[in-house]
């Protein structure tokens, strides 16, 4: 298993050094055994990622490494056998470990897993070199993987239609961890589902919690050691987190993200294959390196929750609320019977003095403030709806804190001033109830609400979530992950 | 250099001597600096920074054209604190959760420095190739003067911020909260006990490879964590567990002929066993023990005191009837902390004197 310092010019045929003059069959071999491990790995990782348990692979390929060597010794050569099944229960030895080290109270979650697993990799290194005559188990091919050379060694099977099929070896064992996967979750994905997000309540409805968290164990760790002959012990953690994680930031639904990941896994596969065998470098790396580029475009731009999106929904917000910050003071000018004047643009805290002056210039242009003559400003009648809505909002929000909180008349104002923002016209109406209307004109300053019965309609598109009502959005038919923040605990430790 | 062969002729060397002063002295620091780590819940954040750092040190090889120290590790702690930028910014920007951006940032970063490595190895004559390797797995004989140097400048640089800002730091490790709350400056000092990790791992990545430094960061802590609930001693006992455990690992791995790295992890362990089984504060062994005593010191053979300590515990405790048939207080000392135990037998202790009072003048 001494491959560590092969490369893909040495797999070219004649003296070719470009990876296009690589046998197309030995091409097919390595994408197959890259594609079977990428995908196992992808939809397992959803689930580790939702289960919160993201490091236990790395923690079990580390741990492998005792389990390959004991079985080794006790089998007397290199069986693919015996040391698949060692190297599974040394891998669930860590998990179990580690979980019964935490459950002692003694030693944090993290930190127990942290003290098992480099313990196992110490003595399976140790282990290597004290059998070192009789062990040729290369420490280079455990960390790096050799996906490159898994095409060379292949065993003939018998072809249905006569003939033989000669297939790598290394293809096997990712394919029967990408079909137990895949029975796996197939089988028993409410289950699975139900224990990731909620296994109080699982528990609770007569689940047993504990069986469905060592079956799905059971697989993560034999994917695990099925995965890491092609890709090393710690780039197993790239392909099963990177493509989940990537993944998670796309969508909010189970089914959903299991189906990115795979995509993403797969493209990682081939594009980590391309660009290995075109710089004559190691392929698990690439691959890793390729879905950490999927990775960060998720990040970046990810429709709904990518720093893109996330900054221009914030610069929106902040111009909205100019916006209506100017619209309302020059309706307040208006009210008092003033002439509002642009030097007198006030600099308010909740947008600077240069955001009011952008949002005059910007509502002059769609039409809702005039200049008149001098540096004198005057709404429209758009204008003026629109600021009688914001004022009405913050006056109603005014009477409301008065009436529902025993807080002094000088602390009305700040608090209206940021919540007349976030008041669309159903929250008004809903105020107008509770206070009773008819009974309200005017705010606790003695200021007139002006009530007109026609609301404005609803332009208040970038509400935060939070001042939104939820009705109507969810869609019960379908897995929903919650925001990670407020989401118990739920499989803490492995 | 530090081959057994069949003397002990190792052990007055000049070089022995530096290796386990090296060893040594990296293992007190990782100790003392991992203990804030595993306190604050951070324990896989050294992992994921040794795994960062390799595509540094690929860089540092490539920049200065071989294997040259000062280059791969400014590049390692180059990468390594990218590494740590990209978490807190995954933290900050986006919903997944902490161990997801662990996972990501340790694998991408190493597979990138993996493929480097092997981009480097494609380039660079034969005998360059042996100095990347041995940053996964350590290469502890090769510690020189100058890497003791290096390692106890930044173990001083550690001790004297630890002692200068002690009270600082501990409020941070125990209760972030607290500490913004009374103004201090927390974001700063986060950033000082993270820059100590990060330079304590890079330092010791050539003499213990990758997966050993974590080991070394949270072995010890966790180990001295079990000692005391004092942070100074805390301290004190995994700076000196950390010690021990290199040193002694160091010295096996030159007696019998073994890399050092995994020894160090494996004497770690044994350390962490025993304070497991055996600490003062909070072995198991130790609080059985003490409970034991205390059940001895009391008479519990008393059929009387039983079931009024059983009496007494329902009392306190009704949710337990449902699963606990047949108990005595034998078993009641393992429900209970032996505080919580002992003030319970003394309540019980008490009602059963009165009792017998009543019972006299009656």
């Amino acid at each position: 298993m001494t491959f560590g310092n092969a490369t893909w010019s040495a797999l070219a045929q004649g003296d070719g050094t470009n990876w296009w003059d690589i046998d197309p069959i030995t091409v097919a071999w390595t994408l197959a055994v890259a594609l079977t491990v990428n995908l196992s790995c992808a939809i397992l990782g959803c689930f580790l990622v939702v289960r919160r348990m993201s490091l236990l692979g790395d923690a079990i390929s580390h741990a492998v490494l005792p389990g390959l060597v004991i079985a080794f010794l006790l089998a007397g050569r290199i069986a693919s056998g015996p040391m698949f099944v060692g190297a599974t229960l040394a891998g669930l030895f860590t998990a179990w470990a580690s979980r019964a080290l935490a459950s002692t109270g003694r030693v944090r979650d993290d930190a127990s897993l942290g003290i098992v697993f480099t313990t196992m990799f110490a003595l399976g290194v140790v282990l290597i070199h004290a059998y070192a005559d009789n062990v040729d188990l290369d420490p280079g091919c455990v960390l790096y993987g050799s996906i490159e050379l898994t095409s060379l060694e292949r065993i003939s099977l018998p072809w249905p239609g006569g003939g033989t099929w000669s297939v790598p070896r290394a293809l096997f064992a990712p394919l029967l961890a990408l079909c137990a996967t895949l029975i796996l979750v197939s089988r028993a994905w409410n289950e699975l589902v139900w224990t990731s997000f909620d296994p109080g309540h699982a528990a609770a409805a007569g689940l047993n919690v504990e069986r469905i968290h060592q079956a799905f164990l059971v697989v993560t760790a034999a994917t695990t050691v099925a995965s890491f002959e092609a890709v090393g012990s710690i780039l197993v953690v790239a392909m099963l987190i990177v493509p989940a994680a990537c993944a998670r930031l796309l969508t909010s639904r189970l089914e959903m993200m299991i189906i990115l990941a795979c995509f993403v896994g797969a493209f990682s596969a081939v594009g980590g294959f391309v660009l290995a065998a075109a710089l004559d470098t190691n392929m698990a790396g690439m691959t890793a390196g390729v879905a950490g580029g999927f990775f960060a475009l998720a990040v970046v731009g990810s429709p709904s929750q990518g720093v893109v999106a996330r900054v221009w929904r914030r610069v929106r917000l902040t111009a909205r609320i100019a916006d209506e910050d100017v619209l309302a003071w020059l309706y307040r000018a208006d009210e008092r019977g003033r002439i509002a004047r642009v030097s007198e643009l006030p600099d308010r805290a909740t947008a600077g003095g240069s955001a009011l002056r952008n949002a005059l210039g910007r509502l002059i242009r769609q039409g809702q403030v005039r200049r008149g003559e001098g540096d004198a400003l005057h709404l429209t009648q758009g204008g003026r709806e629109a600021g009688e809505a914001q004022v009405r909002a913050h006056r109603l929000w005014e009477s409301y804190l008065d009436r529902h909180f025993d807080l002094p008349l000088d602390h009305l104002h700040d608090p209206a001033e940021e919540a007349e923002h976030y008041l669309g016209p159903d929250l008004q109406r809903q105020i107008l109830a509770e206070l009773g209307s008819g009974s309200i004109d005017a705010d606790p300053h003695g200021a007139t609400i002006p009530l007109e019965p026609g609301l404005q309609p609803d332009r208040r598109s970038t509400v935060p979530q939070k001042f939104q009502s939820s009705a109507g959005e969810s869609e019960p038919s379908s897995v929903e992950l919650p925001d990670e923040s407020n989401l118990p605990k739920a499989t803490s430790s492995p | 250099m530090m081959n057994a062969s069949n003397s002990l002729d190792w052990l007055t060397s000049y070089n022995t001597w530096v290796v386990l002063g090296g060893v040594a002295v990296l293992g007190a620091n990782a100790g003392m600096v991992g203990t804030f780590a595993v306190l604050r819940g951070r324990s896989l954040m050294g992992d994921a920074l040794a795994h960062a750092a390799l595509p540094g040190v690929c860089l540092g090889f490539w920049v200065a054209g071989g294997r040259a120290v000062g280059p791969m590790l400014l590049g390692a702690l180059l990468t390594g604190c990218l590494g740590l930028l990209v978490l807190a910014f995954l933290k900050r920007w986006t919903r997944l959760p902490d161990d997801a951006g662990l996972g990501v940032v340790l694998s991408v970063f190493f597979g990138v420095g993996v493929v480097m490595s092997r981009l480097i190895q494609n380039n660079a004559a034969g005998g360059a190739k042996a100095g990347l390797e041995s940053y996964i797995l350590g290469k502890t004989a090769g510690i020189l003067m100058s890497d003791l140097l290096v390692i106890a400048v930044v173990a001083l640089i550690s001790a004297l911020l630890v002692g200068l800002m002690f009270k600082e730091f501990l409020m941070v490790a125990f209760d972030e909260g607290f500490a913004r709350a009374v103004g201090l400056p927390t974001t700063t000092l986060d950033l000082a006990m993270t820059s100590l990790t990060a330079l304590t791992v890079i330092v010791g990545l050539p003499a213990v490879g990758v997966v050993m430094m974590a080991a070394l960061l949270i072995i010890p802590a966790a180990s001295a964590r079990l000692w005391s609930d004092r942070l100074e001693i805390v301290l004190l006992v995994a700076a000196s567990l950390g010690a021990v455990a290199s040193a002694s690992g160091a010295l096996t791995s030159a007696a019998l002929n073994l890399p050092a790295g995994p020894t160090v992890v494996l004497s770690g362990a044994g350390l962490f066993l025993l304070s497991l089984l055996l600490a003062p504060r909070r072995g198991l062994l130790t609080t059985r023990w003490r409970a034991w005593c205390q059940t001895q010191a009391l008479n519990i053979t008393d059929p009387r005191f039983n079931r009024a300590m059983t009496r007494a515990f329902f009392e306190r405790h009704p949710q337990m009837l449902n699963d606990l048939e047949d108990l005595n207080s034998l078993r009641l000392e393992r429900l209970l902390s032996p505080e919580e135990f002992a003030a319970l037998a003394e309540r019980v202790r008490l009602d059963l004197v009165r009792e017998e009072t009543r019972e006299a003048r009656s």
